[in-house]
């Protein structure tokens, strides 16, 4: 077992009671992603779909590594990593609808 | 309870600058500094890489290695991201269903109407309990 600090985005400090640093011990990602949704109830449904995968909104670094498309949640861990979690930020206006001269938006 | 984002006018004109030059493209990037109570203060915006390239005119995904690097930086200030911020190219600064539909709860999403000749107006929402987003005012 290697002890791992999962960063915590803002958007999921409110599972954590705040934290933005959560230290555990695990030899994988996956394994401590897991033991952060035994110690943060709801928290790992935000993170991992239903087959146990990264949520198409998140992403997942290790020492500033993406780990989508390299070995994913079973990267082994040495022990002193950071894994981030980081939202997926994303947008933008509508595809049609009125523009703004039409609307009169204030100057 | 309304809440309320407080931007300094040197964090308005940055943003301005910005979205101008991105035009006719969106721009975007994440917002640090702290919040207590219903408040939010804006210390500093930051810019971030636009990573959607085939739809840049209205779409938007920031860089999450820029992300990353905004939250460490923000970790080593004593301060924390406490929003987005990205621009509507000829549209309102009203969020869209895309925006809605892939929006954080926790965070202040502003955003810039901008047309050629610069920004028309900026607004700052924020996702409630039903996930619909809700105008915060803006000082």
């Amino acid at each position: 077992m290697s002890q791992v600090v999962i960063r915590i985005p803002t958007p999921l400090r409110s599972y954590t009671g705040g934290a933005d640093e959560v230290v555990v011990q695990a030899a994988t990602v996956r394994e401590a992603l897991a033991r952060l949704g035994e110690r943060y109830e709801g928290i790992l449904e935000r993170v991992v779909d239903q087959r146990g995968e990264p949520r198409q909104f998140v992403n997942l670094f290790l020492d500033g590594r993406n780990l989508r498309g390299a070995e994913g949640l079973d990267t082994a861990l040495d022990g002193g990593e950071v894994l981030a979690i980081v939202p997926a930020v994303a947008g933008g206006r509508d595809e049609t609808g009125t523009t703004l001269p039409e609307l009169g938006v204030r100057k | 309870m309304t809440r309320v984002l407080c931007l300094p006018d040197e964090q308005r004109r940055r943003l301005a600058g910005w979205a101008k030059a991105a035009y006719p493209h969106e721009a975007c990037g994440v917002l640090l500094g702290a919040s207590q109570g219903d408040e939010t203060r804006v210390a500093e915006a930051r810019s971030a890489r636009n990573i959607v390239t085939e739809r840049a005119r209205d779409r938007y995904e920031i860089d999450p290695e820029d992300y990353l690097a905004a939250e460490s930086e923000a970790a080593s200030r004593g301060v924390e991201v406490v929003g987005i911020w990205h621009t509507h190219p000829d549209h309102p600064a009203r969020p869209s269903s895309t925006d809605r539909e892939k929006a954080w709860g926790g965070w202040s999403y502003l955003i810039l109407a901008v047309t050629r000749e610069g920004v028309t107006d900026l607004r700052s929402w924020r996702l409630d309990g039903e996930r619909d987003f809700q105008e915060e005012v803006l000082k």
